[in-house]
């Protein structure tokens, strides 16, 4: 029979006030098994811990069960004085007669009953104990950051500096993502150009980041400071050592046709493109659809005008494998195509757009040169409608049931821009409300209204038609009550803002989880904002949930935060509290997998040796790196040979017997 | 009746340890009060509660047992209180089948800063379970004596 | 005894099987609707004025005659709200002290094909019987 020894701790008055500590000491003793209880005034200070290291040293304790706080306060304590006096630290039990006892009852008697049965309950889990080593893990002193945007990039940057190896994998031929895409940035009117390209600079000369662009994540596997990712460099069929970015190529590419992703397809691009000037890496890449050498097999200019011959038809995709310590989500965002909307018009008016698509008609290095023009006609534009929320905060299919955040402040900033340099263009608003939190966010936006004289109607829009060549907006003001129709030539949707469709693949590899909009969700939605719930893995910017690019920079830093801490740890302590399987029993049904929020649970093909015969098996084998002991799969198991370390079925019942006496 | 007035209930409370466990040395803390007949056994998840451990209260005594978890969406090993939700379901039905009223269990939710609501949840579960009277006792047919 | 216009609003809302609540009062309804310009109470004041307890200014109005029942508010609605279901419940109540509120299968008209929502078949007899 194990030898248990009994501590009842006094807490100065806290517990002695209302419980018995004597006789729940005394009530103690006459458990069989128990040799020893005692009590004390202080059980957590030095001479409290010195009482229970002496009882271990003199009795030879095989378990320790101490009465007194919550074990979400001194466990740690009592476990660490056991393992000095070299008592395996899981052999600890405590017995919550404060919170759950001296605390709240005021009936002295009462109070001493219930005292004395939750020490029952723990002698009976700590009788049933096993001593249990926590794993230890090396850590692979490099991250991966998923994207390189500007939450990408500044993540990457932040771990950089702080002397880590990062890789950035981005799906796109360059990285920096949509914000190179915008023209100005809110509040301040920064150019984004201007801010982004010295970042996106920064991380290509960096020696401790190595850029995968036209690249995608393949596999991962692994856990928490041993992930294995396997990535897919798909051929640009240009040699990245060799272009130049010289631009000859895109000069002479005979096929034109392919729209140009990076104006939103307002205009085309040659078949061999670099997607804009200050693109990094600074090197073409063959859009294998609209090649003509490619899909047909003759041409062949852009090798033939290409002076550092760096061009290679016969390029391959490549699968790089490469470990890594932590995982950084940074998968960002899209503007949804709002086909949806068929009072809108999108798609069949060409002269009505996103606001990205107008971002791109307003940058002096877009499809107009900056100059602001109706793309069906060229003209310039007179009456200029925005919309607000369209797809945002509903209910329907149609929408996202979420704010976008974003939109109210950029489309302030295009009517302030519209206004700011073409004085004889109205600005006509349509909004819910105008949601402006942020540092000098109200002010902005209120600028545009006093200072710029922009139109803004409490209302939305219902119809959008075409009367006489001219798009006509019938809309709601619900200030004026009334409903009214004003002539347009340039409507401008606030579309909402919907997660990369490529993070649910993603998710799914790295058993991150999401919510129901396919945003990444984090571990606790205030205290650990950052980090995903599967442990390793963190997340960055707008694959989260919706946030400008402020808020995004100082989300990417706190994640670096994380990345720096976890990399910098010599090795990991996994909960020993582990799931294990009995594997003898174990039929390979496969129901604990299912469970499993962690993908912690596989199984193998074992020999076994099942009574007295040699037999091969499919059973399941728990990685307890990735197991964090929730214990879903013990209740899956058919067959309950799935069990709990720490808090086994046998543990508990013991306690349940021990309440119910 | 005087029989129902010295009746003190045994109730056992499985409180994961994330949220509810939390909640009830809120509680604690808070010096808000329940009666002594409830007494908590700390589990890891709610998710971890076989219903097995629920058959075995009653069939030593217990006059009420209960679940606490994380609110929905909010569970610390992200969808373990959906499946203790679902379990428990299940098994209520079947108690019901044998006899045991549905009242003497019940699953709720009690996040860690909710101190308050564990108080007000075991004061009410606690005099549901009194109102009730004993629970019959369920039979080990294995170990009869 | 005399029903309170709170109480005849809250059975309007019961009635109209609609859930008012879900409004955010963005005025997509009034923007889509192709009768707003002679309404007097225009739709998006339908869900406000309803929870707000005071039906009598909607019974009152000539919107309720007017609707068409083509259901563009609740097609556009970005909420689910339905405001053509709260229109069709004021007037419904405006109606069913009249008496006549029922009619037989045979006098549906034969132009009646599958595709006309069955609202606005019965809003129109109501109207017309009115």
């Amino acid at each position: 029979m194990p030898k248990i020894g009994v501590f009842v701790c006094h807490c100065g008055s806290n517990i002695a006030g209302t419980v018995d500590v004597e006789k729940v000491a005394a009530a103690a003793r006459t458990i069989p098994g128990v040799v020893v209880a005692c009590d004390y005034r202080y059980m957590c200070s030095e001479a409290g811990q010195e009482t229970i290291t002496k009882a271990i040293r003199e009795y030879g304790l095989d378990g320790v069960v101490v009465c007194s706080c919550s074990p979400r306060m001194h466990e740690a304590t009592f476990r660490r004085a056991a393992e000095r006096e070299g008592l395996n630290p899981y052999m600890v039990e405590i017995a919550n007669i404060r919170e759950q006892c001296s605390w709240i009852h005021k009936n002295r008697e009462e109070a001493t009953e219930k005292a004395i049965v939750l020490m029952r309950a723990a002698v009976a889990k700590v009788k049933r104990d096993t001593p249990l080593t926590a794993g230890r893990s090396g850590v692979t002193r490099r991250a991966l950051v998923i994207g390189g945007g500007i939450a990408g990039l500044s993540t990457a940057l932040d771990v950089a500096n702080a002397g880590y190896e990062v890789d950035i994998v981005e799906k796109e031929p360059t990285i920096g993502g949509k914000m190179a895409q915008l023209d100005k940035t809110f509040p301040t009117l920064d150019c984004s150009a201007c801010i982004l390209t010295p970042k996106m600079v920064e991380a290509a000369q960096n020696e401790n980041i190595n850029l995968y662009t036209y690249s995608e994540v393949e596999k991962v596997s692994g856990y928490v400071g041993n992930f294995t990712v396997t990535i897919r460099k798909k051929a640009r069929f240009v040699r990245e050592d060799r272009c130049t970015g010289c631009g000859a190529c895109m000069e002479k590419c005979p096929s034109r046709k392919a729209k140009n992703e990076f104006n939103c397809g307002l205009n085309t691009r040659s078949a061999i493109y670099i997607p804009f000037a200050q693109a990094i890496p600074n090197v073409a890449v063959i859009d294998a659809q609209h090649c003509l050498k490619l899909q047909t097999g003759k041409c062949g200019v852009c090798e033939k005008v290409c002076a550092a011959g760096a061009i290679d038809y016969t390029q391959q995709d490549e699968l790089i494998q490469r470990e890594y310590g932590a995982i950084v989500a940074a998968t960002g965002f899209q503007p949804i195509r709002p086909y949806q909307f068929g009072e809108y018009g999108y798609g069949r008016y060409p002269d009505v757009i996103t606001s990205l698509e107008l971002e791109r008609l307003m940058n002096a290095a877009g499809p107009t040169d900056g100059e602001l023009r109706c793309p069906s006609d060229g003209r310039k534009p007179k009456n200029i409608v925005f919309i607000q929320c369209v797809g945002s905060r509903g209910q329907t299919c149609r929408d996202k049931s979420y704010c976008s955040k974003i939109c109210c402040m950029y489309t302030a900033k295009h009517a302030m821009l519209i206004r700011d340099h073409w004085p004889d263009m109205d600005v006509h608003v349509f909004y819910i409300d105008v949601r402006t939190p942020g540092k000098n966010f109200d002010e902005f936006y209120r600028r545009a209204a006093e200072e710029y004289q922009v139109d803004y109607r409490k209302g939305q829009v219902g119809k959008i038609y075409e009367e006489d060549g001219h798009l006509m907006v019938q809309g709601s003001d619900l200030l004026e009550d009334r409903q009214v129709l004003m002539p347009a030539d340039l409507v401008v949707l606030a579309v909402a803002v919907e997660p990369s469709p490529d993070a649910r693949k993603l998710a799914t590899m790295l058993t991150a989880s999401m919510d129901n909009n396919d945003f990444f969700t984090e571990a606790h939605p205030k205290l650990r904002p950052v980090e995903s719930p599967t442990a390793g893995i963190f997340l960055s910017g707008m694959c989260q949930g919706p946030k400008d690019i402020p808020e995004t920079v100082s989300q990417a830093g706190a994640a670096a935060a994380k990345v720096i801490g976890l990399l910098s740890k010599k090795e990991l302590t996994a909960n020993p509290c582990t799931a294990h399987p009995e594997e003898v029993r174990c039929n390979g049904c496969g129901e604990c997998e299912k469970v499993c929020p962690y993908g912690a649970i596989s199984y193998e093909e074992k020999e076994l040796r099942v009574m007295g015969r040699r037999e091969k098996r499919r059973v399941a084998v728990v990685n307890t790196a990735l197991c964090q002991g929730c214990g879903a799969c013990t209740v899956a198991c058919p067959s309950g040979v799935m069990d709990l370390q720490g808090f086994s079925n046998r543990q508990i019942l013991a306690e349940v017997d021990a309440i119910c006496r | 009746m005087p029989v129902k007035e010295s009746f003190t209930p045994k109730i056992v409370a499985f409180c994961c340890n994330w949220c509810s466990y939390a909640g009830a040395d809120l509680a604690g803390s808070s010096r808000l009060s329940y009666p002594a007949d409830v007494k908590i056994i700390r589990v890891p998840c709610s998710c971890r509660v076989n219903p097995m451990f629920l058959l075995r209260a009653f069939q030593k005594g217990a006059d009420g047992v209960i679940l606490c978890g994380c609110h929905p969406g909010d569970c610390h090993y992200s969808t373990g209180n959906y499946y203790a939700r679902r379990r428990m379901t299940l098994l209520f039905s079947m108690l019901s089948y044998l006899g045991i009223e549905k009242e003497r269990t019940r699953v709720e939710w009690v996040s860690a800063a909710e101190g308050a609501r564990f108080a007000s949840v075991m004061n009410d579960f606690v005099g549901t379970v009194q109102k009730l009277g004993p629970c019959r006792r369920l039979e080990d047919v294995r170990c009869k004596e | 005894m005399t029903v309170t216009e709170k109480e005849v609003s809250r059975q309007i809302l019961q009635l109209s099987g609609a859930n008012a609540n879900l409004c955010i009062r963005c005025g997509r309804c009034t923007a889509a609707c192709p009768v707003a310009g002679q309404m007097d109470q225009k739709p998006h004041r339908f869900a406000s004025l309803l929870l707000h307890g005071q039906a009598d200014t909607l019974l009152r109005s000539n919107s309720i005659w007017l609707c068409l029942s083509c259901m563009a508010c609740s097609e556009r609605c970005p909420r689910g709200v339905d405001p053509a279901r709260l229109v069709e419940g004021v007037r419904q109540y405006a109606v069913r002290p009249r008496g006549m509120a029922h009619f037989s299968p045979d006098q549906v008209p034969d132009v009646v094909d599958d595709e006309m929502p069955q609202q606005a078949l019965m809003a129109a007899l109501r109207k017309y019987r009115k």
